[in-house]
Formats: structure tokens, C-alpha cells, sequence
């Protein structure tokens, strides 16, 4: 099969020995889950359950709400204690609304309802069976993974790729689960196939993962429709528009969808989740996390409920070496800083790394040196240099002129900056100008219409009243006379 | 007759002032300014009066003289600050941006005795509610412009800052010197 080249992109240093050698542990039972009701794209979960209900493991916490939306549920047996803000794992350390579940240590599941043929199930009923399992992408972006499989109903979808790239150094979440559960990836991917009615399958994985690569060429050799395709290491292999670009040869066009270019992108994990919930109707309560970097003491991949907070996590990995100089959910690339340990992981968290001060480059900015080596790696084709001039001077309109919008937030361009600015930082604080700028231009617009109607009222209320009025005065001089 | 001839005089002298009126208004009438029409358009348009003129309208027009700064709308923000800049052709510096920022008002549920004053006063109809009921804000049509609680009898509204979530955080600008 033949295979494609993307622009730009960068070789960083893998860092995936440590934790891609020690087979997956499972977590012991935390003391407390706390269990967000947002941890998808989209709107946040409504909660279903009171402080004080006993609830079982798989049973709904919190149902969807709107178009793009995932179910949260319960990851273990247990009583809910409470529900309310508690630390998002996210950069700002903002509260979200958060469920806190005391485990009782017995693990009861609720009672599920396991298909008796998979593949005999319509696509509708995998995409409601999917949606009802609150599954979302869970390489890292979160999106509801059922409104992927309803956008083949809208367009046409030919070939599905299932993310094994897995470019961030430091992570080997996928990678063990590919060499581990194969079998089980191998099925989810022909059920999300079959609910996308897609006819070809790629599972595309990174070269420096030669035992997952023969893991799954061994569990899909079964089946013709899905081949495994080897791709080259280069970050971000794994990113959704740069893997298309290599394994069909199609660019997705700016702001389109990948469906509407007939592909579909789902992680390999995704895929595992999907054969868990369609097969055995069991909703995604844990996934894989990879515990890294050098400030771990005994870094390796660990199979976590959901709202397990980060600190249980750390210290079931023998705890810190040294105190870490940034804490990461994510890889290094393109993760979070984790505002703090008592954040919990949550179905889109992939890793927990923890930086030493020599892994983590801190070093002072200098003047840029208009190298251009920013543009040579940007797998975008955008000019990094020029961008970030632009946002530094506050021209953000020109920025985006320039296709800041485009701009995937890869941080290749801050990777290979020998003058050490913080592009990527700027890049990501013009997205966000960007987008208050296009909120606060809906605001005015919608102001202007309400103010309008409210003339129109004003308006057609004088013209009743004005209408109404003749019939008085006469009333008024019968009266008088 | 003389009934007559007042009549006559006071309609030729009608005429004449109206004719005269109506050369006037074409040698020395003031056509719209395309300027003030252009930032009539930009402004919200809620005549909510925050900037001190009674109107947007007279905002454009005070702007078009140079009386008032691009940065006199607070429902509008930033946005419309450069807007109006660009439209006058001057620089904005968004440092001097008094910026606090965009508000809402709330209802506080306990001082509120239904009166639906601050209802008809509100630009944008954002406030819900019946006589002697509890009155809502809808923060989603609210532009913060304080005109409702100007005229609540018993101060029960207050303008507050939009709280800052999950959904509306921004990265903040990397304060570093050199470009």
C-alpha cells in the first residue's frame, strides 16, 4: 500500500522505553473518584443521581444533553458523597462540576445487556449503543464518538483509519493495549467499520512500535476488509489531518470535516471501547493512562477508573524522584500542564507526565532569527514567524488573515525555535482572542436584532393603541354631554 | 373681506416661508454624514445610553466630531473599539481600554417585589417576568447596561462580571518584551 508524505513535522526524542517494556498494571481502588460531568467537546453531562444514592458500577450519572454531548458513568460501585466543583484537569485549574463517589469496594456491576450478534446490529443501533456508553475520542480531543459514526450518514464514508500513530514522546498507552488487546481492537474496529459502512479499514501505526504492528497484523489477518499499515515515526503522525494526508493521499480542505472527504478517524482505544460497549454493552468507565516521565520513580502503563485523582496515580508509580518541574496530562507536545495533582483523569487524559527540569528545556526566549526553520516543520504550511509577530503586536485580524485558524496547536514550531519562543503559547492565546473576538461580534449582531424587535414592539404597540383610541374620545363627549 | 384678505396674507405668507424653508434645506441642508451612518452601523444600536449620549446615534456623531474616544462603548468592548477606529482612521490603543469587561445583571431574588419597571426599561428585552412575580435576567440577550437597575425601587439588581468557566477561559498573552 502505498504512502504518503505530509509536510513539515519533526523527529523528537521517543522517551517511550521506560513504560512501553512493563506490561499494563491495573490501579488499586482509589479512596474517592471524582468523575467530571464535562469531559467531552460539547455540552456538559446532566446529573441523574442525588448526593447519598448508591449507584453500581456501569449505571448512568449523568445523561447527554444536546447534539454533541457523552453520558458519564459510574466507574466502580459506591455512594455518590457529592456533587459539585471540584479542580477541572485543565490548564486554567478552574472548578467543573464533578460527581465524588466513595467506592464501597465491591465492584458490582449493573446489569448489562450484551449483544448476541454485533454484527447483525444496524448502524443506528451501534451508533446508539456507542452513545449510550458515553464513549468519546480518547486519543485526547474527547469528541462524542457517536456524532463521528452519525456524520457517515451524512456523508458518504469510504476508507476508516484507526489512530495507532501515537506520535507524542512519552506516551505508549496505545502501544500496549495494541500488543495486549488486540483481538478485542481488532473487533471494535470492524463494528465502527460496519457503523460507518465503510468498506476498507487502515489501522496505521507508527514504525518504532514493531511488536504492536505484528500484534495487530496477527489478530486482523482474519480479516480481508482491514489491512495494518506501517507509516514512518514523524510527529504529528498522529494528528487526525496528517495521517489522512498519509495513508490516502486526500488533504482534508480547511475547516471541513474529515467525513466530508469520505474518511473517518478513530484511536485505537476508541476502537476497544466501541467492542466493549457494542459487544458486552458496557459503558467506558476506566481506559489506559501512561505514567511517565523522568521524575517518575516506576513509570509504566495502568489501567485507571475514570476520576481517579492524578496524586493516586503517581504514587501507585512509586511516587516522584525528584519534584517535577511541570506535571503534564498528555504528552509534552501537545498535552495540558496539570494544575494540580488532586485533578482527576478523565476519559480523554492519555498520560500523566512528569518533567524533570532537564526534560522539560526551560530556557530564556531570545530575539527571533528569522531562520525560518518555524516554517520548514509547520505541517500546516503556515509561517510561524510572521504569525507571531503579528500576535505580539496585537494584530490579531492579520494573524488570522494569515491562517492562524489553521494552525493545529502541534508545537512543532516552538520544538525547533533555537531562540526559544514561546510560539505555541502565542498561537494558542490568539485562537482563543480569535474566538472571543467571534463571540463578542454574535453578541453584537444578536443585540442589534433584539434591539430592533424591541422597536418593532414598541411600534406595533403604539399602533394598537393609536387604533383602539378613536373609539374613546366619542364615549368620552356622550359622557360630558 | 377682511376675513378675506387675512386669509390671503397668512397663505401667501405660508407659501413664501415654506418655499423659502424649502431652499434653504437644498443649498444649506445638512446631508447624513456617510462617517456617522458607517458608525451608527457599527454600534450595538440598544440605545442603551451607557457612553452618555442619549443614543447611538448621537454616539456616531460625537464620535464623528472627535468628542468622544472609539473606546465609548462598553457593551461593545473591544471589538467595536476597533471597529470604530478603523472606520475614523485613527490608531486604538487597547491599553487605554478602561476594560471591565463585559457585565450581567442579576435579579436578587429577595429584593425583587415584581414592579416590571426594570422589564420595560431593559434595551434588549432580556428580563422575563409578570407583575408582583419574580423577574430573570436571560443572561444570553443581557449586554450589561445597567439601565434596569437604575430604575429598580428597591436596588435589587446588580451588574456583575461574567464568571469566568471551563468555556469561556483564554490563554493569556506570554509577557515577554521583544518582538
Amino acid at each position: 500500500m502505498k504512502i504518503f508524505r505530509f509536510r513539515g513535522g519533526i523527529h523528537p526524542e521517543g522517551n517511550k522505553d521506560p513504560t512501553a517494556c512493563h506490561p499494563i498494571a491495573r490501579l488499586p481502588l482509589p479512596k474517592r473518584l471524582y468523575i467530571p460531568l464535562q469531559q467531552h467537546i460539547g455540552e456538559p453531562a446532566a446529573p441523574e443521581v442525588k448526593v447519598g444514592d448508591h449507584v453500581l458500577k456501569g449505571q448512568r450519572l449523568a445523561r447527554h444533553q444536546g447534539s454533541v454531548s457523552a453520558p458519564v458513568h459510574a466507574p466502580t460501585s459506591g455512594t455518590v458523597i457529592a456533587i459539585g466543583d471540584h479542580m477541572a484537569p485543565h490548564p486554567s485549574g478552574l472548578p467543573v462540576q464533578t460527581i465524588t463517589l466513595e467506592p464501597d469496594g465491591e465492584e458490582r456491576w449493573i446489569e448489562t445487556e450484551p449483544a448476541v450478534d454485533p454484527f447483525s446490529l444496524t448502524r443506528a443501533e451501534v451508533a446508539a449503543r456507542v452513545r449510550d456508553a458515553g464513549i468519546v475520542g480518547l486519543g485526547g480531543a474527547a469528541f462524542p464518538a457517536a456524532v463521528k459514526l452519525d456524520a457517515g450518514n451524512r456523508h458518504p464514508i469510504d476508507t476508516l483509519i484507526i489512530n495507532g500513530g501515537e506520535c507524542e514522546p512519552y506516551l505508549t498507552c496505545d502501544d500496549r493495549l495494541m500488543r495486549e488487546g488486540a483481538g478485542y481492537v481488532v473487533e471494535g474496529v470492524r463494528l465502527i467499520a460496519n457503523g460507518l459502512g465503510a468498506k476498507r479499514a487502515v489501522i496505521a501505526i507508527e514504525d518504532n512500535k514493531p511488536e504492536a504492528l505484528e500484534a495487530m497484523r496477527v489478530a486482523a489477518a482474519a480479516h480481508p476488509g482491514i489491512r495494518v499499515l506501517r507509516v514512518p515515526s514523524r510527529y504529528p503522525m498522529g494528528s487526525e489531518k496528517q495521517l489522512v494526508t498519509t495513508v490516502t493521499g486526500r488533504e482534508i480542505p480547511a475547516g471541513k470535516l474529515s467525513a466530508e472527504i469520505g474518511v473517518s478517524v478513530h484511536n485505537v482505544g476508541t476502537a476497544l471501547a466501541v467492542c466493549r460497549a457494542v459487544r458486552f454493552g458496557k459503558p467506558l468507565v476506566s481506559r489506559v493512562v501512561t505514567v511517565g516521565g523522568g521524575a517518575i520513580r516506576n513509570p509504566r502503563n495502568v489501567v485507571v477508573p475514570i476520576g481517579t485523582p492524578a496524586a493516586d496515580l503517581v504514587e501507585f508509580c512509586g511516587g516522584f524522584t525528584v519534584t517535577p518541574t511541570r506535571v503534564l496530562m498528555g504528552g509534552p507536545m501537545m498535552g495540558q500542564v496539570l494544575p494540580g495533582l488532586e485533578a482527576p483523569v478523565v476519559k480523554g487524559t492519555s498520560g500523566i507526565i512528569a518533567l524533570t527540569a532537564a526534560e522539560a528545556h526551560a530556557s530564556s526566549e531570545r530575539a527571533c532569527l528569522h531562520c525560518g526553520r518555524c516554517v520548514d516543520v509547520c505541517p500546516v504550511g503556515l509561517v510561524p514567524l510572521e504569525l507571531a509577530a503579528r500576535v505580539r503586536a496585537g494584530r490579531i485580524d492579520d494573524a488570522a488573515e494569515l491562517g492562524m485558524g489553521d494552525c493545529l496547536s502541534c508545537g512543532c514550531c516552538a520544538y525547533v525555535c533555537p531562540a526559544h519562543l514561546p510560539l505555541a503559547h502565542l498561537f494558542n492565546y490568539a485562537k482563543g482572542e480569535i474566538a472571543a473576538r467571534r463571540e463578542a461580534q454574535r453578541k453584537a449582531e444578536e443585540t442589534r436584532k433584539l434591539a430592533e424587535a424591541r422597536r418593532l414592539r414598541l411600534a406595533a404597540e403604539a399602533a394598537a393603541k393609536a387604533a383602539r383610541r378613536p373609539a374613546r374620545p366619542t364615549e368620552k363627549a356622550e359622557t360630558e354631554s | 373681506m377682511t376675513m378675506i384678505l387675512s386669509v390671503a396674507v397668512l397663505a401667501a405668507l405660508g407659501l413664501g416661508l415654506g418655499w423659502l424653508l424649502g431652499l434653504a434645506s437644498q443649498w444649506l441642508g445638512a446631508t447624513t454624514d456617510p462617517v456617522v451612518e458607517r458608525l451608527t452601523e457599527a454600534l450595538p444600536g440598544s440605545q442603551c445610553g451607557q457612553c452618555g449620549y442619549p443614543g447611538c446615534g448621537q454616539a456616531a456623531i460625537a464620535l464623528s466630531k472627535g468628542e468622544a474616544p472609539v473606546t465609548l462603548c462598553p457593551p461593545g468592548g473591544r471589538v467595536v473599539a476597533e471597529k470604530l477606529a478603523e472606520i475614523l482612521g485613527t490608531t486604538f490603543d487597547p491599553g487605554n481600554l478602561p476594560d471591565r469587561g463585559p457585565l450581567l445583571a442579576r435579579v436578587r431574588t429577595d429584593s425583587c417585589i415584581g414592579c416590571s419597571r426594570c422589564i420595560k426599561s431593559c434595551p434588549t428585552d432580556a428580563i422575563l417576568g409578570a407583575t408582583k412575580q419574580l423577574h430573570v435576567v436571560l443572561e444570553e440577550a443581557c449586554i450589561g447596561c445597567g439601565a434596569c437597575a437604575e430604575v429598580c425601587p428597591t436596588g435589587g439588581i446588580d451588574l456583575e462580571g461574567i464568571p469566568v468557566t471551563l468555556r469561556n477561559w483564554r490563554w493569556h498573552k506570554p509577557g515577554v518584551g521583544h518582538a
